[in-house]
């Protein structure tokens, strides 16, 4: 069972790998909403202090959510998908392999690249490091819940709107406190609780958000 | 036991059924309805903080109960329906969606109308108002998942997966939000959210709850009627039905 | 000794788009044995493929796996089966070998690189093992799955219209596979439109005969 895991982590990391001039458009298109809001306002350094958590994790949301439809979208239209489903390992282990791919491949560019833009929005040194865990706790679940969400839509054509329709409504209580734990490190105070939070959520969301996946990707291939 | 779950939760039979119960729940409703809106509107006391635009909450607090509880029974029939395959739950669940929006959305224009004399604008971002929009786009979700997908059996299931996702989430889209709240506002809490409620103004609420759930039952009955005669329009005992008129 | 039942289809009802597709079949199916399923377009063949792979619920009746129901039995049932639909499972920027070593790894297989280099030079892929998919005909895709199933190790094989974009000699191929695949002791289903020349004995079931199309009231 390890070795199936492993060895689909791997692939879907290669896929991605050679399919290079894709890999940097989730990153690009983070660093590119936030650059927006600068120039949408007048950028003094405490105007964008105060909007940077919202701003920066809100589009960290959105660059998931597009590239959500990596996840499943390629395995159903070549029949891949029908293999994991036949295959004797858990399909619970099978979707959690590629649910880390998609993770390694757009979350975790994200967390690497948001102090940039931290000091794109003037955030202080100490928000920046909790911007940081924030994010690191929180995108792997942006993942692992967008993935209930692309299971289910991953057959309906031009899916992605409705994706965003389902998802986004559950993606609000990291949104809150992920943004929040930023701001209020800005000015210094304690975030243990907000980051005690996005960590239940996260294990949470690792022990049932597989199964759902499961469960939907069965449903979807039952047509 | 299970034969008889069989056959009295076929479409056919509820069919039959259900269009004797539903002029009780209709009247019912209507009559314990108005009797509360007289005792609302009229014979509770005025408040002392708010005059008499706090009656607004007769219809709101009702509105917005109704909204999660149908949430509830949507995502618990659709729940049966997965695992046990009756396809009558799928109906009720399918023809619970849009009542369920109804009353979020009237939640949310009641809210908005007693903001104003309230707070002073039509919309503040409070826990509650917040939360019952986010509820509206869970509905919306439900809905247009549910219309996306061709194949019925797979829209109900789909759809119904995602009803029970969202189940999980929301207490903790509520909790999130009421402490998102209490961060912004302060405590402005209002004399409603706590429980010790002059008991005059507690039986109008009461009354209306109740009207509203027996006014769901009537709809929900009549819309799943509906439901099971346009699925099953091909099948035998429709077509017997509408040779027979 | 009578030979033992290893598949069975007991009281099968497929329904699709609110039509009975059909209802009560029922088969099973030995060691050694190769079934066809016959019927025209659009009368369940695919589904009733994809609802005894477990991809697809029946509407009623059930499919056994060495007695048991296949939702029961579902870690036995799925290594010891495989199947191949009308989509080629090639992904186009991975090569030959490791299309088929990653077909392999999803059933926990793990194979050595001479094993997998036979079967692909067993199905006409001699030198193809580090040609990506993205080179390859729709023909030579499919012999890719060929080379899958052949490596699979599996008892039941379950095709739907195999010889799909296969030439001359890819069916022949086919052919020779399922004879030997018989003679070692496995069994295969399998849909075609285009007649098979199977060089031994063949059952066969034809659906569309069953069921009158009109679903029950229940």
């Amino acid at each position: 069972m390890f070795n199936a895991f492993s060895h689909l982590l791997i692939r879907d990391l290669r896929l991605a790998l050679r399919n290079r001039h894709e890999l940097a458009n989730p990153l690009i298109f983070f660093v590119l909403v936030v650059s927006l809001f600068p120039l949408a306002v007048t950028p003094t350094p405490d105007a964008l202090r105060a909007m940077a958590p919202g701003v920066i994790w809100v589009s960290a949301l959105l660059a998931v959510l597009l590239s959500l439809d990596r996840l499943f979208k390629q395995d159903y239209e070549d029949g891949s998908l029908d293999q994991l489903m036949l295959s004797p390992n858990p399909l619970m282990i099978l979707v959690l392999a590629k649910v880390l791919a998609h993770w390694l491949l757009t979350g975790l560019p994200l967390v690497i690249i948001a102090p940039l833009l931290g000091l794109f929005m003037s955030l202080p040194m100490e928000a920046v490091n909790v911007l940081i865990y924030s994010l690191l706790l929180g995108t792997p679940v942006l993942s692992l819940v967008g993935a209930i969400g692309v299971s289910l839509t991953v057959a309906v054509n031009r899916g992605g709107v409705l994706l965003s329709l389902i998802i986004l409504p559950l993606y609000i209580p990291i949104l809150i406190f992920g943004a929040n734990a930023v701001d209020v490190a800005a000015d210094g105070m304690p975030v243990r609780g907000q980051l005690l939070f996005l960590g239940a959520v996260l294990a949470l969301a690792l022990s049932l958000a597989p199964l759902a996946t499961a469960v939907a990707l069965r449903i979807t291939a039952s047509r | 036991m299970w034969n008889w779950i069989q056959r009295f939760s076929s479409p056919k039979y509820f069919y039959a059924m259900s269009a004797a119960l539903i002029p009780w729940f209709a009247i019912s409703a209507l009559l314990i309805g108005v009797y509360g809106l007289y005792l609302g509107l009229f014979v509770a006391p005025t408040d002392y903080q708010q005059g008499e635009s706090y009656r607004i909450i007769f219809v709101h607090v009702p509105a917005a109960w109704m909204s999660l509880f149908i949430y509830m029974v949507m995502a618990i029939s659709a729940g049966i329906g997965l695992i046990w395959q009756i396809r009558l739950a799928d109906m009720v669940a399918a023809a619970s969606a849009p009542i369920g929006a109804s009353f979020t959305f009237l939640a949310l224009v009641t809210g908005m109308l007693w903001g104003k004399p309230m707070w002073g604008a039509y919309w503040v971002w409070d826990a509650r108002l917040t939360s019952e929009l986010i509820l509206l786009f869970l509905y919306f979700g439900y809905m247009a998942l549910q219309s996306a997908i061709e194949d019925q059996r797979s829209a109900d299931k789909a759809s119904g997966l995602l009803a029970i996702v969202g189940v999980v989430n929301i207490p903790i889209i509520h909790y999130s939000v009421e402490w998102w709240n209490t961060l912004h506002q302060g405590a402005t809490v209002t004399k409603f959210d706590k429980p010790s409620m002059h008991i005059d103004m507690l039986i109008p609420l009461l009354l209306m709850a109740v009207a509203f759930k027996l006014f769901y039952a009537a709809v929900v009955l009549v819309r799943t009627r509906n439901e099971a005669l346009y699925r099953d329009r091909n099948r035998r005992w429709v077509r017997e039905l509408i040779e027979r008129m | 000794m009578p030979v033992s039942t290893m598949f069975e289809v007991q009281s099968l009802e497929c329904v699709r788009d609110d039509r009975l597709l059909f209802s009560g079949l029922n088969f099973s199916l030995a060691e050694s044995e190769v079934l066809q399923i016959e019927g025209a377009n659009g009368c369940g063949k695919t589904s009733l493929l994809r609802i005894i792979c477990g991809l697809r619920l029946a509407e009623a009746g059930q499919v056994l796996w060495q007695g048991e129901s296949i939702q029961s039995n579902r870690e036995d049932y799925y290594s010891n089966m495989v199947y191949i639909g009308h989509l080629p499972c090639v992904k186009a920027e991975l090569t030959v070998m490791e299309n088929v070593r990653s077909l392999l790894d999803t059933r926990s297989l793990t194979v050595s690189d001479a094993v997998i280099e036979e079967a692909l030079a067993k199905v006409g892929l001699a030198t193809y093992e580090d040609v990506t998919g993205k080179a390859l005909s729709s023909g030579q895709r499919r012999r890719i799955l060929l080379a899958f199933v052949a490596l699979s190790r599996a008892k039941l094989w379950i095709l739907d219209e195999p010889l799909t974009a296969l030439d001359v000699q890819g069916v022949a191929l086919m052919e020779s596979m399922i004879i030997e695949h018989r003679q070692a002791g496995g069994s295969v289903i399998f849909t075609t439109h285009h007649g098979m020349q199977l060089d031994c004995e063949m059952r066969s079931v034809r659906l569309g005969g069953q069921g009158n199309g009109a679903l029950s009231d229940v």
